[in-house]
């Protein structure tokens, strides 16, 4: 069984980036927009409750690609509402996603105190 | 070769662009990083860790790996070949934070480090919560309407 878990999250985690994979091919979007699109598809698969199945079965094939991290904000916001009312739409988001935020400030930041950018060939 | 004939063989060349591979190579790297995301999810449950914990923590450790190899100068390598397979994942939010923070140390750690670290990492923070707050709102007046 536990081998079961590991092959969806390697076919659901590939699908997803192959889906962005065609975007960059076939449009315009930089990868710029299109991380910003997969963080908002994400909040808004999960709030019509279509992401929640899939983080099910996939794991971390669908919490590791950035719909994960929409998923995140998503799930804190409809927990934080539950709890505090209208008020846990302004915390829920940022209090769900802030481990992940602050270790990618905390290490970004280090690595910029070790290591210098390499020339760019 | 005059301009139209270059003009046909750089069409040529466009048509021919690997998407095929392009897709191959992302559905591989992503789906392997997925897979190592869900090894630590499922070691750090069986140390005890509660599922939702787990989770982020298999996330924060990627996130550490990716800026470590970001450091090392060898995340653009693999970048370059995985396409979209290292930009979607986790990992791509997490070298654009780190690659950023490298390139603009030079400007400085107030306005240099400390502005163009979020060039990437603000965008994707800024319209996700709005996106969340969207929903929250929604989903408030639909409960406290509905409920």
């Amino acid at each position: 069984m536990w081998l079961l878990n590991y092959l969806w999250a390697f076919l659901i985690g590939g699908a997803i980036c192959v889906i962005a994979q065609i975007l960059i091919d076939k449009t315009k979007l930089t990868p710029a927009r299109i991380l910003v699109s997969y963080v908002c598809v994400g909040v808004l698969l999960t709030a019509i409750g279509v992401y929640g199945p899939i983080v099910e079965f996939a794991g971390a094939g669908a919490t590791v690609p950035l719909t994960g991290f929409g998923y995140a904000i998503a799930n804190g916001v409809k927990t934080a509402v539950d709890q505090q009312g209208l008020f846990g739409a302004l915390t829920g988001g940022l209090t769900a996603t802030s481990g992940g935020i602050t270790a990618a400030l905390c290490f970004g930041f280090i690595a910029s105190l070790i290591f210098s950018s390499k020339p760019k060939k | 070769m005059d301009k139209q004939e270059y003009k046909e063989y750089v069409e040529g060349r466009m048509k021919k662009s690997p998407i095929l591979k392009n897709c191959f190579h992302a559905f591989l790297m992503g789906g392997a990083i997925c897979t190592l995301g869900q090894a630590f999810l499922e070691l750090y449950m069986v140390l005890g860790v509660e599922r939702a914990t787990a989770s982020t923590l298999a996330s924060i450790t990627l996130i550490f790996l990716a800026i470590l190899l970001t450091g090392l100068g060898v995340f653009d390598n693999i970048a370059r070949l995985a396409g979209a397979g290292t930009i979607v994942p986790i990992t791509g939010f997490a070298n654009s934070v780190a690659s950023s923070a490298l390139d603009t140390k030079s400007e400085g750690y107030v306005l240099g480090v400390g502005a163009k670290i979020f060039t990437i990492a603000g965008p994707v923070i800024l319209f996700g919560t709005m996106s969340g707050v969207l929903y929250g709102v929604i989903y408030y007046l639909v409960t406290a309407l509905g409920g």
